[in-house]
């Protein structure tokens, strides 16, 4: 198309200006661009903005507060709880992301395998992660039940124990409990993940591999993990994010209970907003979360994604 | 001439005497009828917390219909989550468009005093008429001496256990004071029949015996002047006491939240405990024989009084708030004090089978109250009560305090020895601190 000028019986159009600003691929790419733009800014900038505007104010559930500057988190840092809650959630995601990227890829590998009934399997791994998480968690919540516990139950059948074991009760057992909930719920997603990955390895690098001489290890070393750093970064960064932003399961099963020790930023966060009224409080909890986002983020693109095509350039 | 006989005299001498009653009377019973002129073409909305019983919820809608129909008033009910109405009232309040009444928790109407309408007639208007309000009510339902809520009644919570083992542990009536609860607690442990009580982040159970424990020995969270005052010598002697208490609990009550003492107590694991009537029903109403025959057994009792020689309880109040931009203020009101007469109020409360006591003493009298002897400890929920944020006032930051579970943690953390008393009670001090700014 041309710039407009037209001959053999084409009409000029009816508004040049507009025609001509069409033409202009600024304008053309700012016009496509507008509503994916407007979504962002809508639904992600603008709450996100709000969230941390709202941290340096004393909002209340629906009453705009004043402006207070830093007030919430020198607060909050001289807060044992909101400490502890940090605390908390470091170790929960911590040790909730090295168990189930050990034990996902540990399954993706099985799963890779030439296995009968292969699509029937593969659905089934993924049933925890269909079973909304709330229904999950409270099924956690019997298995864990001081008196009820089929796990205390099925141990005293057999004589291991003697008394029910307190999951919930005690502090760094409720921590444990809580973990292990979280990591059979967040498995099947990186295993299916890592799956994926898998598959898309060719056979002949681990033909060329076994032809040199390459035991299994050493295929699984020097073949399976380099090409599959990619995804198990991004999964690695997806896994991370969730698991430090929980709230369903922990709400669910202890409320943040015994004493707080299973009080992670997002629970806290909530319980302080909306129960508690303090909205300005609860958003500078939120945002306290965001640098700690922000360094796993960094990492698991930084750190793990060392080959340059990988952070966007070409790989020569 | 007309003769005046004897009985004449009599009868006019009566009326004589019969007359400043009479107009007394009348008088009375102007002042017993609130004068409200409902707008032209007035449609309320109102929103309620979701229902305890399925008759609450019947008998409501059917009270409903009943104001519709005599006043020409349409009126839609909504029913929120428990949790979720707190921040939905006061979203309401503070955008100002939404429900005309909210039935809320607590302290809500001190959140947002200026958003609400003035009740006091509504609420001088039943006082007068159903022999007042409880002095807890008050509280809740006054700021600077006007009604910004009218109480509309309690969750009260009681002691609740097996008559059968307490009598077995030696004890044929449950004590009345705190060194007597202590005892037959720690003699149900040895009969190996142990008590328990929510430590967990329990919302109803543990606020309610938690609070109950520290104001018996005199502790407060904070004084008359909204200061501060937790870490006392009282609360450090409550919480020796709850250290003590606790060794005679049934394992695992840190992590029990508000429904894990109800399955313990129905499935005979637990002696004693604190709750609200639902325990009763729902051995009552079990379709197992051995669960049904539970509910002969089954005892409930005021909390002890402690040291401070009053009822100190805690139960869950819920209060009718109006809101200033309610095109419809009067037929609102109307409809308050409506839900709230004994024609409405009595078939409902007896419909919620005991779950919601009475803020207005003339409903003492409601037949829910003894058409089962073990409905009645459960009449004296207000008349039991403090008020969350005691011996303050009810605001922002006993709300947050309450929701903080800044008490419960508190005794939690004493009760399990993770703190000594003195530093539990000092880790309160602080984190109360940060809600009732120093």
């Amino acid at each position: 198309m041309s710039q407009g000028v037209i001959d053999g019986g084409l009409k000029p159009p009816a508004f040049p200006a507009l025609a001509r600003a069409l033409d202009n691929r600024l304008v053309l790419s700012a016009i496509f661009m507008f509503p994916a733009l407007s979504i962002l800014l809508v639904f992600l900038t603008y709450p996100l903005g709000l969230g941390v505007w709202m941290g340096f104010t004393d909002a209340r559930v629906g009453r705009p507060g004043e402006f207070i500057g830093l007030e919430n988190y020198v607060s909050l840092f001289q807060d044992s709880v909101f400490l502890l809650s940090v605390f908390n959630t470091l170790v929960y995601t911590a040790i909730a992301t090295v168990l189930k990227f050990g034990l996902g890829l540990w399954l993706a590998l099985l799963l890779n395998n030439a296995l009968p009934f292969k699509a029937i399997i593969r659905a089934v791994v993924l049933l925890p992660y269909i079973v909304p998480t709330v229904l999950s968690a409270i099924a956690f919540w019997w298995i864990y039940d001081p008196q009820f516990s089929i796990v205390s139950w099925a141990l005293k059948q057999f004589g291991l124990i003697d008394r029910y074991i307190d999951f919930l009760g005690e502090p760094w057992n409720a921590r444990w409990s809580v973990i292990v909930a979280n990591v059979w719920r967040g498995i099947p997603f990186v295993a299916i993940c890592l799956l994926a990955g898998l598959q898309t390895i060719s056979p002949s690098l681990y033909e060329a591999a076994a032809l040199d001489g390459a035991n299994a290890w050493q295929r699984f070393r020097h073949v399976t993990v380099p090409m599959l750093m990619p995804i198990l970064s991004v999964v690695l960064t997806f896994s991370v994010l969730f698991t430090f932003t929980d709230f369903q399961l922990i709400y669910a099963i202890t409320r943040g209970g015994p004493l707080n020790s299973t009080h992670l930023m997002a629970t806290l966060a909530f319980q302080r907003a909306i129960p508690g009224g303090q909205m300005g409080e609860g958003a500078a909890i939120a945002v306290a979360m965001i640098p700690f986002l922000v360094a796993a983020t960094l990492f698991s693109y930084y750190g793990l994604q060392r080959r340059k095509w990988q952070q966007g350039e070409s790989n020569d | 001439m007309t003769k005046i006989t004897r009985r004449d005299a009599i009868r006019t001498g009566a009326t004589l005497l019969a007359a400043p009653a009479i107009l007394t009377y009348s008088l009375r019973s102007e002042a017993q009828e609130l004068a409200l002129e409902a707008e032209k073409g007035a449609t309320l909305r109102v929103l309620r917390p979701s229902k305890f019983v399925q008759g609450d919820e019947n008998l409501w809608l059917a009270n409903t219909e009943k104001f519709s129909k005599q006043f020409g008033i349409p009126v839609k009910v909504e029913s929120e989550g428990w949790e979720d109405l707190r921040p939905k009232s006061a979203v309401a309040a503070n955008v100002g468009r939404g429900p005309d009444i909210v039935y809320g928790w607590h302290d809500d109407a001190h959140q947002y005093p200026e958003k609400l309408a003035n009740l006091s007639d509504v609420a001088t208007y039943l006082d007068k008429k159903y022999g007042g309000f409880y002095d807890v009510c008050k509280k809740y339902g006054m700021r600077r001496g006007q009604w910004i809520s009218v109480p509309l009644g309690a969750a009260g919570s009681k002691m609740v256990y097996r008559a059968s083992w307490l009598k077995e542990a030696g004890h044929t009536a449950f004590p009345k004071d705190l060194p007597g609860f202590l005892k037959v607690c720690q003699d149900l442990k040895r009969i190996n029949k142990p008590a328990g009580m929510a430590l967990g982040n329990a919302v109803g159970d543990a606020n309610g015996w938690c609070h109950w424990i520290v104001w018996a020995h005199g502790g407060r969270m904070v004084d008359d002047k909204d200061r501060v005052v937790i870490n006392s010598a009282e609360t450090i002697k409550a919480l020796d006491y709850v250290r003590e208490l606790y060794q005679t609990f049934v394992p695992g009550t840190l992590s029990w939240l508000d429904p894990s003492n109800n399955k313990a107590f129905l499935d005979g694991q637990l002696s004693l405990t604190n709750n609200g009537i639902s325990v009763y029903y729902a051995a009552k109403n079990s379709t197992d024989a051995t669960v049904k025959a539970m509910a002969e057994d089954i005892q409930h009792a005021d909390y002890p009084v402690g040291p401070v020689g009053k009822p100190t309880e805690l139960n869950l109040i819920v209060n009718a708030m109006l809101f200033r931009y309610s095109k419809f203020p009067k037929a609102a009101k109307k409809y308050i004090a409506f839900m709230m007469e004994k024609e409405q109020y009595e078939p409902w409360q007896e419909a919620s089978i005991g779950y919601f006591s009475q803020p207005l003493r003339e409903y003492e009298k409601s037949k829910i109250w003894t058409s089962d002897p073990k409905h009645t400890p459960y009449r004296g929920t207000l008349s039991n009560m403090l008020w969350s944020g005691y011996g303050g006032s009810p605001g922002y930051a006993s709300a947050a305090v309450l929701a903080d579970f800044i008490m419960v943690n508190m005794v939690a953390a004493a009760a399990s020895g993770a703190k000594s008393s003195r530093d539990a009670a000092a880790e309160a001090q602080k984190r109360a601190e940060r809600y009732y700014k120093i």
